[in-house]
């Protein structure tokens, strides 16, 4: 008699269609392509004979993604690291480890296969000791891996001996070369490892005990998640990936080498970040952090196109992540502060 | 009973002197959700002017506009005769008003002291005072009736009930003319309240005005002056006499219907209390259908409880009754695994269980929801359904592949017995009143019970901020549970609750089991009596260790 209609349930009903389960990364992502989109057109502005050319655009990306590749790769394994609440600072010293050790004279008589799996293994292997030195060893995720990342950088300096060890095994290097229907094969497992990332953290129990370890460590104990375990296995995964990112950087440069993914820890943890994965763990898209990669490497590839020197182009990446991280604390801050009045 | 027209206008005859603060029509959307559609408040210096609404009405909403949290979408606030806008907390705090929050907003990692001067420590040129903030703090505890609380322990350490009191104490150390304090009493037990009450009839008394929210209707009455009633975002009646108008009227004005604060009727035939009706079959043979569902023999932890031997049987509701520090979280929690046993052992089905695994309770079919929602049980960001199934998502996928769609159907049936407001499953839980997110706490075992053979529930302060009308749903769901042969351990600070629920009642006080009894066998005052004679020696003794 006093109050018959009940206007905040009828709204919530109403609002309920459009309220997918995740539409604020949905938002976010959609923000990504206009950056995307964005830096085209100053593309288009910069170098109207490449973004305005069909031919030529196609190639220029097709270059933009390869290159975005191996970095994308390890930012997926970095996605889910930093879903679960932790970070991975060791993942170009494991790409390098893992490089070196499969590039190695005795490792190079068995044969590409051989050093493929060399890398995966490795790989792997170094991100379970990092699920060790954390789930069980109970390091804090930056401490274990910051050691993890000097170690493992000096232990490929050691076998390598600091030289560069050129690929014989020409089958090996054609896995940078092979383009089935014209896409670059690195290109091919970029997209595979992205969908099948997508699918482990968005259709599987793994994945959602990633994302309930990092929102509520606590709570997804209590519940019953076995969280050292499923840690480990989070920063193997992480591993696994550095050693794909391995192989293919490898075959890429035709060798493998102590120097390789030098910086490749802050580039991943920026590009998840620009991807909207939160540093406090519990949130992120596989979707946003290949996005994040794109709009990464397309920046970078805007510095190389205008031919402007590598100094320039790390100063960028430096302005790059800075803007990431603001950009990010913004989002957080607005989605904690009120919404302004008439908003 | 009075003429309901009347009620909406304001009652002159209690409070006469231009109100201390005046809300008028305040509206807050929140995208979907219409939190407040026209809300009017009025409250004078020097009352306790109590807040009543059902889960979901906006009361928390309320007082976040006031406290500066949220800016309101259209409406007034007069403060001390100015209008006035708080663009920030800081602002609201400046002139006055300090906040208590239904959900803790304390920092784990800062000591009490520190937390409860958070903000506005003792300093000059930007050196914090260490010493006085600590003698401050040690003065207001003891205000609070908690001198036990040592200033430097960090707040992460302490128990829940600790906490609230910590959050008290960094609302008064500020000096404030209006207290708003959101259910405060929520984890309480009668004497914390009893205190709480002290303390604050001791600031009405200097001038002080305070706002109340509580689901208790019996705390309203005791402290009350006047209640206005929220029901959908909108004020239904205004500057009720708190003393004088009737529960029935409170209750209608709440919920547009008259729900009776009802417990569920215990099955004819008590189930199973310890089992004494078939004395001479469970003395005969040592067979397995008396054979208890829990046994908890000599469970101990330093510091915590010891000794602790108890029983629950399959179909059976086992309340525990004590203070807050008696040991009865941290009992439970060891049972649970979620603690480590010194001592003693717990056996499911006659069947130890690893000390220290909650994987090995959880797979024996041992659930627990936890007193702590926000830090212990919920993933605040994500939606309701995969709280929901938080604990059960792995039975219900096919091959290590979730099944959202079935989750979201699961979640929807439990929440829907529980009254989830707003019913959309799909909803992050933090945008969820208080009362609903425990019903999501809730909701996820009473789930696992339906789909994936819960044997043993355990619940710690259950209905923690949950309202009348939801209440007595929850209270039929656990009876029926019972009933399909689920053993149920319930910690409440609420006498009445452990005595209307469970079948048999376990009283604790520091740590020890002092008594046991059917609770037909018990009433309210007998249960108080136990467990203050252990407030009262503990008390002692905590003044005794600081000496
Ligand atoms: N940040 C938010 N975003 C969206 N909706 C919200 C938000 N905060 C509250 N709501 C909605 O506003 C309504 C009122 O919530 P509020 O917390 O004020 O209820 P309450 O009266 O305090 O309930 P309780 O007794 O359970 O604490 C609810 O429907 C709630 O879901
Ligand atoms: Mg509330």
């Amino acid at each position: 008699m006093i109050d018959v209609a009940s206007p905040a349930a009828a709204s919530a009903k109403r609002a309920g269609w459009w309220r997918g389960d995740g539409s604020e990364p949905v938002r976010r992502n959609l923000g990504l392509v206009g950056v995307l989109v964005l830096l085209y057109l100053v593309g288009a502005l910069a170098r109207p004979d490449i973004f305005l050319h069909g031919g030529r655009l196609w190639s220029n990306e097709l270059t933009v993604l390869t290159q975005a590749s191996s970095i994308g790769v390890i930012t997926i394994g970095m996605t889910f690291v930093m879903i679960s609440g932790g970070i991975d600072l060791s993942v170009g010293a494991l790409l390098a480890l893992a490089s070196v050790w499969s590039t190695t004279v005795a490792t190079q008589s068995y044969g590409p296969g051989v050093m493929i799996l060399a890398a995966l293994l490795v790989g792997a292997g170094s991100g379970l000791v990092n699920g060790i030195l954390i789930a069980y060893g109970r390091m804090v995720p930056f401490i274990a891996t910051l050691a993890t990342m000097v170690a493992a950088r000096g232990l490929a300096q050691k076998i390598s001996g600091k030289l560069t060890q050129i690929v014989k095994v020409t089958s090996f290097n054609r896995i940078a070369e092979w383009r089935p229907l014209g896409i670059p094969l690195l290109v091919i497992i970029f997209v595979v490892v992205a969908v099948l990332a997508w699918v482990l953290l968005n259709r599987t129990t793994f994945g959602r005990r990633t994302v309930a370890i990092g929102g509520n460590a606590e709570a997804a104990r209590l519940a019953g998640i076995n969280i050292r375990r499923h840690t480990l296995l989070v920063y193997t995964l992480s591993g696994l990936c550095c050693g794909i990112a391995a192989v293919m950087v490898t075959a890429q440069a035709t060798a493998g080498s102590s120097d390789h993914g030098n910086l490749y820890e802050l580039n991943a943890i920026a590009a998840a970040i620009i991807g909207g994965t939160a540093l406090t763990g519990g949130r992120g898209t596989i979707v946003g952090s290949v996005l994040g990669v794109l709009v990464f490497t397309q920046i970078y590839n805007l510095f190389i196109v205008k031919n402007l020197q590598t100094e320039y182009q790390q100063i960028a990446q430096g302005v790059i992540i800075v803007a990431a991280v603001l950009i990010q604390q913004f989002r957080v801050a607005a989605l904690r502060r009120p919404v302004p009045p008439g908003a | 009973m009075d003429d309901a027209a009347t009620v909406s206008t304001p009652t002159p005859a209690v409070e006469q002197a231009a109100p201390l603060l005046r809300l008028s029509a305040v509206v807050k959307t929140f995208p979907g959700v219409r939190a407040l559609d026209g809300v009017d408040l009025d409250v004078a210096a020097g009352e306790v002017h109590c807040l009543l609404g059902q889960n979901g009405a906006g009361k928390s909403t309320l007082i976040k506009v006031l406290a500066g949290v949220h800016r309101p979408d259209a409406g007034d606030i007069v403060w001390d005769g100015q209008p006035v806008t708080f663009p920030s907390p800081q602002a609201s705090m400046r002139a006055g008003i300090a906040t208590i929050y239904q959900e803790l907003d304390l920092v784990d990692d800062l000591t009490v002291a520190e937390n409860v001067f958070l903000g506005h420590e003792p300093r000059t040129a930007g050196f914090v005072h260490r010493g006085p903030g600590a003698r401050r703090t040690r003065e207001i505890l003891a205000q609070l009736g908690h001198p036990e609380i040592p200033p430097g322990r960090l707040v992460g350490k302490l128990p829940a009930a600790a906490k609230q009191v910590v959050s008290m104490g960094r609302a008064l150390s500020r000096r404030a003319r209006l207290l708003v304090m959101d259910e405060p009493s929520a984890v309480l037990a009668h004497d914390e309240v009893a205190n709480l009450f002290r303390v604050i009839r001791g600031l009405t008394a200097g001038g002080i005005a305070v706002v109340y929210i509580s689901h208790r209707l019996e705390e309203i009455r005791e402290i009350g002056d006047r209640v206005t009633v929220l029901k959908d975002g909108r004020t239904s009646a205004a500057n009720l006499p708190a003393a004088t108008t009737s529960t029935r009227e409170l209750v209608g004005y709440m919920t547009g219907r008259s729900i009776e604060y009802v417990f569920p009727p215990r099955p004819p035939a008590p189930p199973v209390p310890q089992r004494p009706t078939e004395p001479t079959v469970s003395q005969g043979s040592v067979a397995a259908p008396v054979a208890p569902l829990l046994e908890v023999s000599g469970l101990g932890r330093s510091g915590e409880f010891a000794d602790v031997s108890l029983t629950v049987h399959s179909g059976e509701i086992v309340g525990i009754a004590g203070l807050v520090g008696s040991g009865r979280s941290e009992l439970l929690e060891t049972v649970y695994g979620a603690r480590r046993a010194h001592s003693g052992s717990v056996r499911l089905d006659g069947r130890v269980l690893r000390p220290g695994s909650v994987r090995a309770a959880v797979r024996a079919g041992i659930g627990m929801a936890p007193e702590e929602r926000k830090s212990q049980a919920l993933l605040l960001g994500e939606p309701v359904y995969r709280n929901v199934t938080l604990a059960t998502f792995g039975r219900l996928a096919r091959a290590g592949f979730t099944d959202a769609a079935r989750e979201r159907a699961e979640a929807a049936r439990v929440t829907g017995e529980l009254r989830l407001v707003p019913a959309d499953v799909r909803r992050p839980v933090r945008t969820l009143s208080g009362g609903n997110q425990q019903k999501v706490v809730l909701a996820r075992w009473l789930l696992r019970g339906g789909c994936a053979g819960t044997r043993l529930l355990l619940l710690d302060e259950p209905t923690r901020g949950v309202d009348v009308g939801a209440r007595a749903e929850l209270y039929g769901v656990i009876r029926r549970l019972a009933d399909d042969g689920v053993g149920v351990l319930l910690v409440s600070s609420e006498v009445p609750e452990v005595l209307g629920l469970a079948d048999r009642v376990l009283v604790m006080r520091e740590g020890r089991v002092i008594h046991e009894a059917a609770a037909s066998d018990l009433d309210e005052h007998a249960v108080l009596d136990l467990v203050m004679a252990g407030s009262l020696l503990s008390g002692a003794q905590a003044e005794g260790d600081l000496s």
